[in-house]
Formats: structure tokens, C-alpha cells, sequence
């Protein structure tokens, strides 16, 4: 949901940062991100008191380190908005640092930094005295488990949800294990229902649901939704997903050794597959694509529940729909090499990695970074740009989708360039 | 096959076992037993059970069977016999008791090491159908009380040791801070997208031998690697529940494991040295999943050394000049074939490689193999008694001159650990990587 129509979408290239100088400046620096609309770059660096920060610099300026310096800085984040957060800890206490503000709280650590699509919310999971809670925007929880994983973020910010160990499980207690020790929290408020296992909680859209894959007993499996459990049992599940407009809630499931998907009660399509995992809705929740493999080793997508005819025989990774849902992409391995496949046309080219590709708003273009002997480019509709660099971000369209926002180095230098595919 | 003699059981004393049985009723067993043989091994169980002709030249590579002074009741036959074969003859129509001896014989008296498949002349691979016997105990419930707790924690976790998400990075920038005392640049490169290389470990690493760590970052660095390390679960390679007949679970680790590689975009895994963890991302969890292969190149740390010394990736001081033997890994030996590698390295980095007998494919387990050794203090004594004859190939290795036994696995770690204790052997244990890091030249 990032806002790109105030961005400056003038064809050309714009130096934002020589890095040869960063190198003078400091001792040690980490990989280079560039903000979403590409007008600033930063780093984590070490300064001349052995201290870690973050500096950033945009055109025309000087670097600029944050004013304060830590022992420990990991997972610089550049929010969609353009603010930039980091974990930061001094004297073993940690906590979350948003453009060099940091939060009031600290605790023994924090981990698993989550930002809303707005970018104007932030989550962390914490640990202090080894009590577990999560955190939104400096505030922790009110209650402590003595274990939580799997922490997810609602969309509007206000909520999280994590796995939490509510009956404590210690080393060799495999018959308290078997009665069910874990459960999900919400704001801190766990399920009644306890579970065998509980994985990948998450949100529906309003927030006012909360669903996760568990495990009953060794030979169950099924899906719970605000602590209920799916009526049907079914031999293994993976991660559930509601959809973008409404309640409805789908997993895959596997029965009989094949894999389906499932909604509570029943089948979403009839077909069944070999394998059949990460479906993706559309946006208007009409879609349904995932990565299905129809046969032992071989790989493809279906959407709405018929697959494409080309498959790939060693990994498929990175489905995406187009937002209006009729297009779909995604990056396949094949005989040992990496592409890009598009409403089942794999593109020409074959490289050593691919990203996941990106489509215009209007879905009329697509393009993805790919990596050929260390050097990365973009490919737009099947064809490669001329040009490479030796670090790239993922492209960005302009809002009418005849520009790409490129942020890239290329000899030492991080540019933004925008690029017309007139 | 023809009827076995009846075996005089001493009894266990394991509680997730006798537990377990407690809950089993005869209906239970006949239905569960049927459901897998029905739905999950089809024609080649019956064929594998059918084509035995009790010949026993099996038992001649069983390291049980020798250990225990050829007592045929270790004999890889003998242990079909007491588990699958009866099962099958009896249609699945037998006691909880069975069961309880079924399950001591499948979890603890075969290291699933596939030696002696090589010397049954059908090639018959008895830990496969040791381990339908293992799958049939997990879902009566029916497992060692330590090896089910470790894939409870798997199933928790993502790791074998119930390491929780921080403990997890704290450890690896414990190691980093620590290796920055040596070389002030190092690096333990957190979720780097798009690196080229993503290592993996196995739970005991950060847990109790966290030194690995440091150790594998700074080869990674003398190397000029361009690598990375996950800060989410799916750090861990390894995996219990493949042993303990938890393959549901299983899949789910080795989703978790590749997705946490290629979600970082790695081009491929180098992982630690490890046997089982080897088996399963290779081999078992992979095509559970669906995947014929890894679905990206799964590189075991004997062929990434093998990389550094034969690209010259690395320069070492001198080498290392203590007399060395090597204890080859059933499982990426028999399992891949990595012994010439291993050798190669071996004579890269050791002045003096003395060959302990019998070696590469025909090695003798260490016994801490296929879970075994995970099944914990219950079954240690007998584990050991059961390597006997590896106590004696270390012995006869000794006797020519080695004094350090390079076993790259950290189960083999665990199993010959126990066996110079306990047959007072002697040598010393190292890792491939131990003597790496002892003889490079560490990076500016
Ligand atoms: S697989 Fe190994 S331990 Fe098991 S019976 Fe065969 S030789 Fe013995
Ligand atoms: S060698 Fe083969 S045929 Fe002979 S007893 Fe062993 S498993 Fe059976
Ligand atoms: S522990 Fe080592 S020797 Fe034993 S089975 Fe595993 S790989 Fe083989």
C-alpha cells in the first residue's frame, strides 16, 4: 500500500549516495537499503567510538548517522512510508528505534519486527526475564507466557496475535505435551482452547477473527478459529488465510495423501494434488491461486483450482496475483535454472536467482529482478533492461504503469533512476 | 521367513514406552496397523518381508549381531522377524506386549545404518522396514520418552533442543561478538537477502557446542563466502521426527528449513557436519514434500571444504600434525557417498591420515545412529554394549598410530564419544571443522 503518486516520476538517474565514501567515513558497514520511493539510502555502520548506528544520505547531502550510537543494531527497516526502524540494545536491554527515536520500554530482547502494509504501526515480540508478551508501538502486552512464537500483526495495527505455551511444558513432559499446552493469544488474551501444536495465527481483515493451523493428536490436524476448532479432521494442514473481503477462511489440507483445499465444511476445488501450498486471494477476494504440484516432482500454479499446463520440475516460489486477480506470476527452478513464469508462459530468459515479480496497477506489466553471474537487472514483460547493477531493489511502477523506479548500485554509486517503457 | 524363536526379554524400563502401551487396545493396534500398511507402504514392504530367505548373510554387517557376540537375535533378519514379519503374518491381530518389544527392538537395536543391506544378496534394506515398524509406534503412541520429547520440540520450535526464537539469535551474536575479538569485521550475517550461501545447523549447535558457530563463521569469512543466517525458525537442519515415524512433522520441518532459504533468496544450503540431518534434507523430507531433489543444492559441510581446498579458497598455517583416523558417516557415505571427499580434506589439512578398518561404505556405525542415541539414558548401556566391535576397529586404528578420530557428524560425535569412554580407547574427537579452524590462516 505504498502511496506513489506524489513520488518524482521524471525519467533519468539521480545519485543518491557515492558508497566509496561510506568506506572512508567508517570501519564497517552493512548492506545498503534504499527508502521505498529511492530518494535516501542507509546502513548500519560502526563510528569511531566502536559504536553501531545507522546513517543514512540522500542526494546532494551528507551521510548523517543517527545521533545515537549502540553496541548492538540488527533489522534496519525501511517502512512503506519511508521511516526507517532498527532493533538496538545497549547494556543487554533492547528495544525498537524508529528514525533514531527509540521506544520507552526495553526488555532482554527483541525480535520479529512487523510493520502494517500503512507502515505506520510496529510490532516486536519480547522477552524480560524470560517472560514472553508482544509489543505495538512501545506497548507490551499485559500478560506473559512463558513461551511465544509466530507473532502476527493485524492490518490496521491495533493487534496481535502469537502461539503462546499456556500451560508450561518442561524437558521430558511428553504426556502433559500430548494434552495440550499451547493456544493462541490475542492482545495478550490467549484461546480457552489448548492444542497439541498451534502454527501461523492470523488475522482477518477487520481483525475481528483469529485463525491458525493445529495439530490434536499425533494423527489429526485441522484449522481453529477463535479457539474452534474445524468440524473435519485431516491428516496434515498448512497455514490458513482468510480472505481480502470478507470471513471466509481457506487452507490446504491432505487426505488420502493428496492435497486439497479446504474451507470449513468443505472442498474449495474439486482437484486434488500431489502438493498444494501459499494460496493467494485477489485482492477483490473473487481469486484464488496457489503453488500445487500435480504429479511427484513436477511443479506449476493453479488458479481457481485448474493448473497451468507448463510445469517446472524443480521449484516454483513467489506467486503473486495482479491486483485486479487476472493475471498471475510467479519464479520457477527448472533443470537447475531460475525464471519467471506469467499466466502459465514461462518468459525466455533463464538466470541464476529471479525474484518475485511485480505487476502494474492496471496488471498490464510485469517485471522482476533477476541475478546473471552476480550482476542484477530487471526484466519487464519478458525483456531485460540494458542495464546492471551490483545491487538491486525490487521495481517499483509508476502509478500508470509506463515508468519503473529502479534503486540500484552500480561502480560504488546507489542510484534512483526512473526508467520509460514507452 | 519361518516362525523365530522366542526372544527372552529383559524389559524397559523407558516410560514412554510402557506409558504408551498402557493406552493401546488390541483394536487400536489391528486398525492403526492396518491404515499404514494399507495407505502407506503398499507392494514393497510384502515384497521386502516375502524375499527374505533367512540366509543370514546379513548378519555378518550388523554391528549388533558382532558386538553381541553373534547373538541371533540381533541379526538384521531376527529383528524382522520380531517386529514387521509377525505383524504381517499375524495381520496386524497383535498385543500390546508385542508392541512393547517391537518398539525397543525398532527404536533402539538398529541404527537404520543400511550396512547390511550391502550384504544380503537381494539387497534387502532392513531399516526401511524397521522404520515402517517405528512409523507403526508413533501412531499407537508408542516411542522413547526422550526421542519423543526431542520432536515435540521440533514441533514446537522448529529445532530439536526447544531453543526459543531469541535464544536463538542471542547465541548467534554471542558468537559473533566473541569472534570479533579475533577479527574485528566478522560478520554472523543475519537474514542478508539475496546472499549467495545460507548455512544451517543442527539444535545442539547453539545449545551446547556453540563454538561450531564461531568457528564455521570464520572459515565462511577467510573464504570470502557470501552468506547468511536465518533469525527465524527453520534454522535448524536436523530431525527427530523422521526417526521417531512423525512424518507429518517431518514435512513441516523441511518446508520450514528450505522456505527459510529460499524466502532469502540463497542459491543453495551448506550445512553443518551432520549425518541424519544430511538424510533428511536430502533425501526423506525433500521428496515427502514433493521435491525429487532439495529444491535448491543442498551442500554438506565435507563437499564445502572440499570447495575451499580444492578452489583454494582458504590458506592454512601448516597442517595438522597429530596421526588422524576418520570415522566415515553412514549416512552421507552409504547415503551419498561423500568418503573420497571426506579423504581429500583430510589429506589437505593432516600430516598423517592412518585408515581405521573397515572403512568408507563398509564402516561400522558409531550406534548413536537413527535416533538411537537420542532415545537416551534408558538405552545407553545397551547402545554401548552394542558397539563393542567399533571400540575394536578404534583400538586397531590406535595401534598403528592414530591418535584423533575426525568423525564429521554430530551424532557419530555423541555415539563415539560414549564408546572410547566406556571401552577406555583413549583418542581424541574432532571435527573436520575443528582442525580447519585450528591450521587456517584467520582473515585480517
Ligand atoms: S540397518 Fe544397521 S543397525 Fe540396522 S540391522 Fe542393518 S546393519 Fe544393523
Ligand atoms: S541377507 Fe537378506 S535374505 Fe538373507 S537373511 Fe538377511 S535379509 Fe534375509
Ligand atoms: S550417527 Fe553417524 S555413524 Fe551412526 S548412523 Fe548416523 S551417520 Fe552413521
Amino acid at each position: 500500500m505504498i502511496d506513489t503518486d506524489n513520488w518524482d516520476w521524471e525519467p533519468g538517474r539521480k545519485t543518491v549516495a557515492d558508497l566509496s565514501l561510506w568506506q572512508e567515513s567508517y570501519s564497517y558497514t552493512e548492506e545498503f537499503f534504499a527508502s521505498p520511493d529511492g530518494e535516501t539510502v542507509a546502513a548500519i555502520v560502526r563510528n569511531e567510538d566502536e559504536e553501531f548506528t545507522v546513517a543514512t544520505q540522500a542526494p546532494g547531502k551528507e551521510i548523517q548517522p543517527w545521533e545515537n550510537a549502540y553496541e548492538k543494531v540488527w533489522n534496519l527497516k525501511y517502512g512503506p512510508e519511508g521511516r526507517l526502524s532498527a532493533l538496538i540494545s545497549d547494556m543487554a536491554e533492547w528495544t525498537v528505534s524508529t528514525d533514531d527515536v527509540p521506544w520507552e520500554n526495553t526488555f532482554d530482547f527483541v525480535w520479529n519486527m512487523a510493520l502494517t502494509p500503512a507502515g505506520d504501526h510496529i510490532a516486536v515480540s519480547a522477552q524480560k526475564e524470560l517472560q514472553y508478551s508482544a509489543v505495538i508501538d512501545d506497548r507490551p502486552w499485559e500478560t506473559q507466557f512463558s513461551r511465544l512464537t509466530g507473532m502476527a500483526l493485524s492490518q490496521d495495527g491495533k493487534h496481535t496475535a502469537a502461539v503462546v505455551e499456556t500451560v508450561q511444558v518442561l524437558e521430558a513432559e511428553i504426556f502433559k505435551f500430548r494434552k495440550g499446552c499451547y493456544s493462541v493469544a490475542i492482545d495478550g488474551t490467549p484461546w480457552k482452547q489448548t492444542f497439541m501444536n498451534v502454527w501461523e495465527p492470523c488475522f482477518s481483515k477487520d481483525a475481528s477473527h483469529v485463525a491458525a493451523s493445529v495439530r490434536t493428536n499425533y494423527q489429526d490436524y485441522t484449522i481453529a478459529v477463535d479457539g474452534k476448532a474445524w468440524d473435519r479432521n485431516y491428516s496434515s494442514v498448512w497455514a490458513p488465510l482468510f480472505s481480502p473481503t470478507d470471513d471466509t477462511l481457506i487452507a490446504p489440507v491432505k487426505e488420502n495423501g493428496r492435497w486439497f483445499l479446504a474451507t470449513d465444511g468443505g472442498k474449495v476445488w474439486d482437484a486434488s494434488f500431489c502438493q498444494l501450498w501459499h494460496p493467494a486471494y485477489s485482492q477483490d477476494g473473487n481469486r484464488i491461486a496457489a503453488i500445487v504440484a500435480p504429479d511427484f516432482g513436477l511443479w506449476t500454479v493453479a488458479v481457481d483450482g485448474i493448473a497451468w499446463e507448463a510445469t517446472f520440475n524443480e521449484f516454483l516460489t513467489d506467486l503473486v496475483l495482479s491486483p485486479d486477480g487476472q493475471r498471475a506470476g510467479c519464479v520457477f527452478k527448472h533443470d537447475g535454472m531460475w525464471g519467471v513464469a506469467v499466466d502459465g508462459k514461462p518468459w525466455q530468459g533463464r538466470f541464476d536467482m529471479a525474484w518475485k515479480p511485480v505487476f502494474s496497477r492496471d496488471g498490464n506489466h510485469v517485471a522482476a529482478k533477476v541475478e546473471t553471474n552476480g550482476s542484477y537487472t530487471v526484466v519487464v514483460d519478458g525483456i531485460p533492461l540494458d542495464r546492471s547493477f551490483s545491487r538491486l531493489e525490487a521495481p517499483i511502477f509508476s502509478p500508470d504503469g509506463s515508468r519503473l523506479l529502479l534503486r540500484g548500485v552500480e561502480k560504488d554509486v546507489f542510484y534512483r533512476e526512473i526508467v520509460d517503457l514507452g | 521367513m519361518t516362525d523365530s524363536t522366542a526372544v527372552p526379554d529383559k524389559g524397559t524400563d523407558d516410560q514412554g514406552i510402557l506409558t504408551g502401551v498402557e493406552q493401546l487396545s488390541p483394536e487400536k493396534i489391528e486398525r492403526i496397523i492396518n491404515e499404514v500398511l494399507s495407505s502407506e507402504t503398499g507392494a514393497k514392504l510384502k515384497v521386502y518381508v516375502d524375499t527374505c530367505v533367512s540366509c543370514g548373510l546379513c548378519s555378518e554387517g550388523c554391528h549388533f549381531y558382532l558386538s553381541r557376540d553373534k547373538d541371533p537375535k540381533f541379526s538384521p533378519a531376527a529383528k524382522v522377524k520380531q517386529t514387521m514379519w509377525e505383524i504381517m503374518r499375524k495381520k496386524g491381530k497383535v498385543s500390546p506386549e508385542f508392541i512393547k518389544k517391537a518398539a525397543v527392538v525398532a527404536y533402539t537395536q538398529c541404527n537404520l545404518c543400511k550396512r547390511c543391506a550391502m550384504y544380503c544378496p537381494f539387497g534387502l534394506d532392513i531399516a526401511y522396514v524397521l522404520s515402517v515398524m517405528r512409523r507403526i509406534c508413533h501412531r499407537l503412541g508408542v516411542v522413547p520418552l526422550y526421542i519423543q520429547d526431542t520432536a515435540h520440540s521440533h514441533s514446537v520450535t522448529g529445532n530439536q533442543m526447544w531453543v526459543k526464537d531469541d535464544e536463538w539469535v542471542d547465541t548467534l551474536m554471542w558468537q559473533e561478538e566473541e569472534a570479533r575479538d579475533e577479527v574485528p569485521n566478522l560478520r554472523i550475517p543475519l537474514d542478508v537477502e539475496g546472499a549467495d550461501t545460507f548455512y544451517s545447523v543442527i539444535g545442539p549447535e547453539p545449545k551446547f557446542r556453540a563454538q561450531l558457530i564461531y568457528q564455521a563463521a570464520m572459515i565462511m569469512t577467510a573464504a570470502g563466502e557470501d552468506w547468511t543466517m536465518p533469525s527465524t525458525p527453520g534454522w535448524d537442519n536436523s530431525d527427530m521426527c523422521m526417526f521417531t515415524g512423525d512424518y507429518e512433522m517431518m514435512e513441516r520441518l523441511k518446508k520450514m528449513h528450505f522456505e527459510a532459504a529460499t524466502r532469502l533468496k540463497a542459491k543453495r544450503i551448506v550445512m553443518g557436519e551432520c549425518g541424519h540431518a544430511f538424510r533428511s534434507v536430502y533425501d526423506m523430507g525433500n521428496r515427502a514434500l514433493g521435491w525429487k531433489m532439495p529444491p535448491i543444492p543442498i551442500v554438506h559441510a565435507i563437499e564445502y571444504y572440499h570447495e575451499l581446498f580444492s578452489q583454494d579458497k582458504i590458506k592454512i598455517k601448516k597442517k595438522f600434525d597429530r596421526p588422524v583416523t576418520l570415522h566415515d558417516p553412514c549416512n552421507i557415505v552409504r547415503g551419498r557417498g561423500l568418503h573420497e571427499m571426506a579423504r581429500s580434506v583430510v589429506n589437505s589439512t593432516c600430516k598423517t591420515f592412518i585408515e581405521m578398518t573397515p572403512n568408507r561404505e563398509h564402516n561400522y556405525c558409531c550406534g548413536a545412529g537413527g535416533g538411537v542415541i537420542n532415545c537416551g539414558p534408558p538405552f545407553k548401556n545397551a547402545r554401548v554394549e552394542s558397539t563393542k566391535i567399533k571400540a575394536e576397529q578404534l583400538f586397531a586404528a590406535k595401534a598403528k598410530g592414530a591418535e584423533v578420530v575426525i568423525a564429521p557428524c554430530h551424532n557419530c560425535h555423541g555415539g563415539l564419544e560414549d564408546v572410547i569412554h566406556h571401552y577406555g580407547v583413549d583418542m581424541e574427537l574432532k571435527f573436520l571443522g575443528d582442525i580447519i579452524y585450528e591450521i587456517m590462516e584467520i582473515p585480517e
